[in-house]
């Protein structure tokens, strides 16, 4: 979900991440965790954020390494499309990496894990 | 805003075609109402012969069902005949009375099937081929009836003989034309294609002119009587003797309408509200009734009423396959010939191949094909692009050069395959399994067999096999991409080298700028695009174009080869492929230190270290203390050298230096592709300098230059360009026959993808007759490659974006 969109869990109850500004434009950084291993946290060209497990459908490939484009990442793999907001493949490829609520408040990015 | 009213007349292959390219561009301008006389929604009208023949159902031909127009929010009308356009108020109304508001209007009604106006052409069991009624009323008489006759022997009437031939029946093809097909076959070719139906059971009446149909005693067709008197049995007769562009509609609305509903190169009628694609349009004078060009159509009238006023058609050059099991026919653009074309034929007859192709100032104009089309997509290629051929001429006639092809066990004929057998080594897909996406999935283009099974999607060396069964399963439909004329991906309109001379002309330095002054339709390209414009602006504007280091692919932006573990390679550089026990020991003690799971000694002289985590690289590089080898890069790999006149007995030359020179000499350089050199001191060639993008062999009096040889996919030989005599000139033209690839090839060429196109005959003009334009060439490389720092370093002392390789925790 990007920021603008997300109607859930106020941020105090989220996890501080980074800054976005640490975040490439147009590219991610990964976040290791204990519960979800690692969650790659994209950053767009219009500064919205968005966060999937950084695992590909398809063989598991790293999301957070691929190119970035519109609301999309391409997997540095095999390039399969990714849908940033759902973390589902574009058809006609199939399936979908897990997705997490994330936001941007006052600069700063939070996670909701 | 309120959204406009598109109404579309005709619910066939090409409307609907138009409909699927106008939704993937602009989804949200139209209110989108189709009309459709059959009770059917969009089928796949050239798969009916298989549907006939009994080797598919109706069901498997639906290209988009009743739902698919549910889903795209398109109010569907079928079964119902549109039977006037008020232009005035423009509003269209139906033969039931319903009555729908234009603001655009496209005619899709295609093509009526013509019959002969002989006596007797009423009667009962008297039919054509065209729709889904056709084949049905067919398929019934093959089950009641026994003689079948087939006026027409053409492509669609042969099919139709086949069919009903494997449905029983005894079938003879009555022809008015002294031979089969005579618009796509020559007299030769249609020859031995008639023989090869012969010999399945069919007959032919040829040079027969029809005078009329006669009834039996039940009212029913029974007997069809030439002009010259004979007679044959017939209880079911199929007219397939051409189709006539089904005008009539336009026609009564005024529109102008000859021979077809005549349209511009934007696909619109003389009322430019109204648009018009597919069998029923004349463009330029022509009424196509192949698939193919009414896609292209499609996409151009798609285009147009997207508002984007780029698309232009500007005609189709068609090419014909027999959709006949076990009958292999190819035929394309002009096969017979005129006064200032020359032939090239190879004549088998008892093994039964036939093959000419016709040829005008060195170019393939047209061509025919028996018993082996394996290469005729290829001839096709070669005939759009409008390639020079006079290179290759002397070898043409034996195909695409087809040896070097590894990944699918040797086999270049896709016919001669077992459904079993695997066509796509890289993705493990076998023939079947593509037929069947072909047929059940309504695929006409290789872009569409990529996406949907994968097969040629990778390394592509079986985009040949894939070709060929594309083209034995649709027939004609499928036609090669005109690669000349290719978009560069789905952002845009324009191709590589419109995209290239826009850079240039107009000193685009920056992405946000190529986008906007190019109207790319995505905000920031995509996966496909980015990386090339990237190499377009700092190869076009070294030192002053902005290179993105998002818009490389992973390996570039880590400078290391990610690998299927999310790990990474790193192969630090070895001038020339020489080393010392200096560099060996540190190479260890990084080995140890960061304990890399895997050393590996690579195939250019080098040492790959494998499973480096990303955060430890620029450690590793900071130990190593030594220059990237760029082994991920789309730039300079390796230059592999022999040992040499140094040390060995039989050289002639001290290749290991020249190679250690080259090296140095282009050293941080980004090119389309990655390129290889290799250097060798004699003729016995150790360094294998035959299939680099540039080998140097060293000979007693000077050094051999060979170009764009492959080693990879497709083994490719390189082509000798020039001989000369100092280390200088070997720096100075290899130099420049590299920057002539980095300034002209399309991204993701390799050199001989680009020479194959251009010519060897182009590069030594340029490079070798034109002294003053190779310095030229050799300067604008140097001043590319000139102050290029190394990456490596740069990371090792933190220079660069530390962000990147450092993970976040929470």
């Amino acid at each position: 979900m990007s920021a603008t969109e997300l109607a859930s869990p106020a941020v105090t109850q989220m996890k501080k991440v980074c800054l976005l500004t640490e975040i490439p434009r147009l590219g991610a950084r990964v976040v290791k965790t204990a519960a979800h291993g690692n969650i790659a946290v994209f950053r767009n060209a219009e500064d919205e954020v968005f966060a999937l497990e950084d695992k590909c459908p398809h063989k598991g490939g790293p999301l957070s390494q691929g190119i970035v484009y519109g609301k999309r990442v391409a997997c540095p793999l095999h390039n399969w499309n990714i849908e940033l907001a759902d973390g589902c493949a574009l058809a006609p490829d199939q399936g979908c990496a897990k997705s997490f609520a994330v936001q941007v408040q006052d600069g700063t990015v939070y996670l909701d894990i | 805003m309120k959204k406009m009213k598109l109404v579309m007349v005709g619910n066939g292959m090409a409307g609907v075609r138009a409909l699927e390219e106008l939704l993937k561009i602009s989804p949200d301008l139209y209110e989108i109402t189709v009309f459709g006389a059959e009770p059917h929604a969009n089928y796949n009208r050239i798969l009916l012969s298989p549907v006939l023949a009994g080797e598919m159902t109706i069901k498997e031909i639906m290209l988009n069902d009743v739902d698919w127009y549910e889903a795209n929010g398109i109010k569907l009308h079928l079964n119902k005949k549109v039977v006037k356009i008020d232009r005035v108020k423009r509003e269209v109304q139906a033969e039931d009375g319903t009555v729908e508001p234009y603001d655009r209007l496209l005619l899709a009604t295609g093509s009526n099937p013509f019959i002969l106006p002989v006596p007797g052409k009423d009667l009962p069991g008297v039919i054509a081929y065209r729709d889904i009624a056709d084949t049905q009323a067919m398929i019934d008489a093959a089950a009641k009836y026994k003689h079948a006759v087939v006026i027409g022997g053409g492509l669609l009437g042969l099919e139709a003989a086949n069919g009903l031939k494997l449905r029983g029946m005894d079938v003879t093809v009555v022809h008015i034309m002294p031979w089969l097909m005579e618009r796509q076959l020559d007299r030769v070719a249609a020859g031995m294609l008639q023989k090869s139906l012969e010999d399945k059971g069919l007959k032919f009446a040829l040079e027969k002119h029809t005078a009329e149909l006669t009834a039996g005693p039940d009212g029913r067709v029974a007997a069809i009587k030439f002009k010259d008197g004979s007679e044959l049995p017939a209880d079911l007769v199929v007219m397939a003797v051409g189709i006539r562009p089904n005008t009539a509609l336009a026609e009564s609305a005024g529109i102008y309408v000859n021979r077809g509903i005549v349209v511009n190169d934007t696909m619109q009628t003389y009322d430019p509200k109204i648009y018009a694609v597919g069998e029923c349009v004349a463009h330029r004078g022509i009424a196509y009734g192949l698939v193919a060009p009414l896609f292209e159509m499609a996409k151009v009238c798609a285009n147009h009423l997207a508002h984007m006023g780029i698309g232009l058609y500007k005609g189709s050059v068609t090419s014909t396959k027999l959709k006949v099991t076990g009958v292999d026919l190819f035929s394309a653009g002009n096969f017979t010939g005129g006064p200032d074309t020359e032939e090239i034929t190879l004549n088998d007859p008892v093994g039964g191949i036939y093959k000419k192709l016709v040829l005008q100032d060195n170019k393939i104009i047209g061509g025919v094909m028996y018993g082996d089309t394996a290469d005729g997509s290829w001839y096709f290629q070669l005939l759009k692009d409008k390639q020079d051929v006079h290179e290759i001429r002397d070898h043409l006639m034996f195909g695409q050069n087809h040896l070097g092809n590894v990944g699918h066990q040797g086999q270049n004929k896709a016919a001669a395959m077992a459904d079993t057998a695997e066509v796509c080594g890289c993705n493990g897909v076998c023939k079947g399994t593509i037929v069947k996406a072909i047929k059940e999935k309504g695929l006409f283009s290789l872009e569409d067999v990529r996406k949907h099974t994968k097969a040629s999607s990778s390394c592509g060396s079986c985009t040949g096999l894939v070709e060929q069964l594309l083209a034995s399963t649709v027939g004609g439909a499928y036609q090669p991409a005109d690669t000349a004329a290719k978009p560069m991906c789905g952002c845009t309109d324009h191709t590589h080298e419109e995209v290239r001379a826009a850079i240039r002309a107009n000193k685009l330095l920056t992405h946000e700028v190529t986008y906007k002054f190019l109207e790319w339709r995505t905000p920031n390209g995509c996966a496909s695009c980015r990386p090339a414009i990237n190499y377009y602006m700092l190869s076009t504007w070294p030192h002053e174009a902005v290179d993105d280091s998002q818009s490389r692919f992973i390996n570039e932006r880590a400078h290391a080869n990610i690998q299927k573990d999310g790990t990474y390679s790193v192969v630090p550089r070895m001038w020339g492929g020489v080393t010392t026990a200096h560099e060996l020991r540190k190479i260890a003690d990084v080995v140890d230190k960061y304990k890399i799971p895997t050393v590996k000694v690579t195939g250019g002289q080098r040492i790959d270290l494998l499973g480096v985590k990303k955060e430890d690289l620029p450690g590793v590089w900071k130990d190593l203390d030594m220059p990237s080898g760029h082994a991920y890069g789309k730039s300079l790999r390796t230059v592999k050298t022999c040992v040499g006149s140094e040390w060995c007995r039989f050289g002639t030359q001290d290749s290991t230096r020249m190679g250690i020179e080259l090296e140095h000499d282009l050293f941080g350089m980004w090119s389309p592709h990655k390129v290889k050199l290799a250097v060798s001191g004699c003729p016995r060639n150790c360094a294998e300098a035959g299939i680099k993008d540039v080998g140097v062999i060293g000979v007693d009096s000077g050094w051999e230059i060979y170009v764009a040889g492959n080693g990879g996919i497709k083994t490719e030989v390189a082509q000798f360009l020039v001989k000369v005599k100092t280390h200088e000139e070997v720096l100075e033209y290899s130099g420049a026959f590299l920057q002539l690839y980095r300034e002209e090839a399309r991204y993701l060429d390799r050199t001989i993808h680009w020479l194959s196109r251009v010519g060897l005959d182009y590069v030594k003009k340029h490079v070798v007759e034109d002294a003053e334009n190779r310095k030229a060439l050799y300067a604008r490389l140097k001043f590319a490659v000139k102050d290029y720092a190394d990456p490596w370093r740069e990371r090792a002392e933190g220079k660069v974006a530390k962000q990147d390789f450092e993970m976040l925790s929470v």
